[in-house]
């Protein structure tokens, strides 16, 4: 293969040919995944046929409440993000690390490693892709690398998506995390629905120009590209919250005994259900165990949640045993010390916890709320008697 | 993740493959699996408390070692628990763990004989900053267990005692039954190049010694302040009062060391368990100079 040079002029791909694309990308042994509608909620899982996709659907989300609506349209990519998002397949919530069979020395590895899945994520949206990087960087960045997600990273396909409307709780347009996608995919697509449904398609890697190639398409003219471009434009305007980065390390760093974290405890149910939708979090535990006869041992890993007691559990008790240590090592982690620990603010503004949580705490309200009161805007909410 | 990627031409052209994807440093061993050990010999320090001696299995070795770095210590089909190496660095194959027995795990250990196989991870962490501190007078604060990570710099201090100034030793047990190393202690005691003091908080049988807590012994301690560093290592509230006593004499933040505690399941900087405000103490620690933790560092729950 020479070298190939990447061809910036986007190309026109009609409906029916999503379905080739997904063909193809089956042809080349990837497993393709991608959103589609179970139980009321769009969730990702394996995707063999376009009519599988939410066609038709949007979702309605606010901050403790999410549900589906029917759009006047067809559209295949028309709602935001559900409950799932891709790291339950890059890095699953539960992963058998090792196994080990008792012997003379002790223990010897039993050796039964399989080829790593090779996915192709079918609707990678902006603040997702955003979400895998982050992941990159605290699996494979460091001294250490997370051999299996490592593995499934390079052998990941991306078709991302643009986002052409914004949810109620989604603020990536504040972050720079959306609704555009940014570099990393392999292939984007604008989805445009006035006049002929059609997609517009980039690609952003060589093997997506070769894929993008081989399946039916024509060069996007300047009214696809400006339509695209004002499709996205308008999602960036319809953004339902945001989220002020500025000086917030700082900000929060500087409230760490603030009377607001005890405020928001009296709401929280540390149930962490924000953990487990949120795209960064990457926290996980390690469990060992033996089967019954005590001969054979493995070790699993197990996603954690920061709200869990047992997560900072020492020799000498939990080191966060209340609600508001949880609440507050969370949001700190995740809009402060990620900033120290990994070079970026560990959100990526997809409202995930904020449309999940149980109770509706939202992550850019809380966050306003240390902020006005510094300022002197308004009083400390009174704690709940 | 600054600039607002929206405009859509330049989102059109996105580069080839994901910059970390690229650039991924790849750990030649798994860095989830232990290498076995043998128990070459144990040693009941007190009543819960106690020492072994783990020899590799096989053609491998342990790595060198910095005093006050750890190893995760595998149980087999029982668990993995952080553990500071409490041996000699000059020695790095006689690598020796001193646990007490509080958990699942290290109940589990509690139980092991010679000749048992356990897994070990490790070396972990950062160090006690010894080699920096040539030429001043070292105070090592040790409450409880916590002297076990502060031993391997005592041995290091007497092997290169012409490089320091006066050594101060200050340690602190509950009842005189709980001292760790007790015969070891008495032989430093003996030098004339050592300064040793011990006391504890309840006296019981023919104890004539110090009573009271370990932070009491800072005052009257034997150092020059304004050319000393300290070492520290205890429970978190010990810690605190000493860092506090610490600074009264004299002794800033810039020039006092602790080593942490903090929940750990992977020792590599992925878990998240370890975290102390932007520190991940497996990684960044678990030995901080003060002034670098002084903004979270026992702040309640954090």
């Amino acid at each position: 293969m020479g070298a190939y040079e990447l061809d910036g002029s986007p190309y026109a791909l009609e409906r029916a040919a999503l379905q080739e694309l997904l063909d193809v990308l089956r042809a080349h042994g990837y497993t393709t995944v991608g959103p589609q509608i179970e139980h009321g909620a769009i969730v990702y899982d394996e995707l063999h046929r376009i009519e599988e996709l939410p066609i038709g659907w949007t979702d309605v989300q606010e901050g403790g409440s999410y549900r589906l609506e029917r759009r006047n349209d067809d559209a295949l990519f028309g709602y935001n993000v559900g409950p799932h998002s891709w790291k339950r397949f890059l890095s699953p919530p539960l992963r058998l690390l090792w196994r080990a069979r008792k012997t003379e020395d002790g223990f010897e590895f039993v050796v039964d490693e399989e080829p790593p899945p090779r996915y192709a994520f079918i609707g990678v949206r902006a603040c997702e892709l955003h979400a895998i990087q982050q992941l990159d960087a605290i699996y494979m960045a460091g001294a250490a690398t997370d051999k299996d997600y490592q593995r499934r990273r390079e052998a990941l396909f991306i078709v991302a998506v643009n986002c052409g409307k914004a949810g109620n709780t989604c603020f990536c347009a504040s972050l720079g995390t959306g609704p555009g996608v940014g570099p990393g995919y392999d292939i984007a697509l604008t989805e445009l629905l006035d006049g002929e449904h059609r997609f517009v398609a980039v690609a952003g890697s060589v093997r997506g120009a070769e894929i993008l190639e081989t399946i039916p398409h024509r060069s996007a003219t300047d009214a696809d590209i400006a339509l695209a471009e004002a499709t996205i434009a308008q999602a960036a305007r319809r953004m339902g919250r945001s989220l002020e980065t500025a000086g917030l390390k700082e900000l929060l760093y500087r409230n760490i005994d603030h009377p607001r974290w005890e405020a928001v405890a009296q709401r929280c149910l540390t149930c962490g259900a924000c953990t487990m939708v949120c795209p960064t979090c990457f926290c996980f535990s390690i469990e060992d165990a033996t089967d019954l006869s005590g001969q054979v041992a493995e070790r699993w890993r197990r996603f954690d949640s920061c709200f869990t007691l047992a997560f900072s559990f020492i020799s000498s008790g939990s080191v966060r045993t209340s609600a508001k240590a949880r609440y507050r090592q969370w949001l700190m982690h995740k809009l402060a010390a990620w900033q120290d620990q990994f070079g970026a603010i560990g959100c990526v503004g997809c409202g995930r916890c904020i449309t999940w949580c149980p109770v509706g705490i939202d992550i850019t309200a809380e966050a306003a709320a240390l902020r006005a009161e510094e300022s002197g805007q308004l009083q400390p909410e009174p704690a709940a008697v | 993740m600054t600039a607002q990627r929206m405009a859509f031409p330049e989102a059109m052209r996105g580069s080839a493959v994901s910059p970390q994807a690229a650039q991924a440093p790849i750990l030649s061993l798994d860095a989830f699996r232990p290498y076995r050990c043998r128990v070459a010999g144990r040693q009941q320090e007190n009543d819960d408390t106690f020492t072994v001696e783990l020899t590799p299995v096989g053609a491998r070795r342990h790595a060198a070692f910095a005093p006050g770095q750890f190893n995760m210590l595998y149980i087999f089909g029982v668990g993995e628990i952080p553990i500071s190496i409490s041996g000699d660095p000059a020695e790095p194959d006689r690598l020796l763990h001193t646990t007490r027995a509080v958990g699942v795990v290290t109940r589990a250990m509690a139980k092991l004989r010679e000749g048992d196989v356990i897994g070990v991870r490790g070396p972990f962490g950062t160090h006690w900053p010894l080699e920096a501190l040539q030429g001043k007078d070292i105070v090592i604060v040790a409450g409880g267990i916590g002297l076990a990570p502060l031993r391997p710099a005592l041995y290091y201090l007497v092997a290169h005692r012409k490089d320091y100034e006066r050594v101060v030793l200050l340690y602190g047990a509950r009842t005189p039954e709980d001292l760790l190393y007790r015969s070891e202690l008495e032989r430093w005691r003996a030098r004339f190049d050592l300064e040793v003091y011990v006391t504890v908080d309840r006296a019981t049988g023919d104890w004539r010694g110090n009573v009271g807590v370990v932070t009491t012994l800072i005052p009257r301690a034997p150092f020059e302040p304004r050319n000393a560093a300290a070492l520290i290592c205890g429970p978190e509230i010990m810690m605190r009062y000493a860092v506090q006593a610490l600074q009264k004499r004299g002794v800033d933040a810039t020039q006092t060391w602790l080593s942490l505690e903090r929940n750990m399941k992977c020792g590599v900087a992925m878990c998240g368990h370890c975290q102390l405000g932007p520190h991940i103490v497996c990684r960044d620690g678990p030995v901080f100079r003060m002034d670098q933790i002084e903004h979270f560092f026992g702040r309640g729950e954090v």
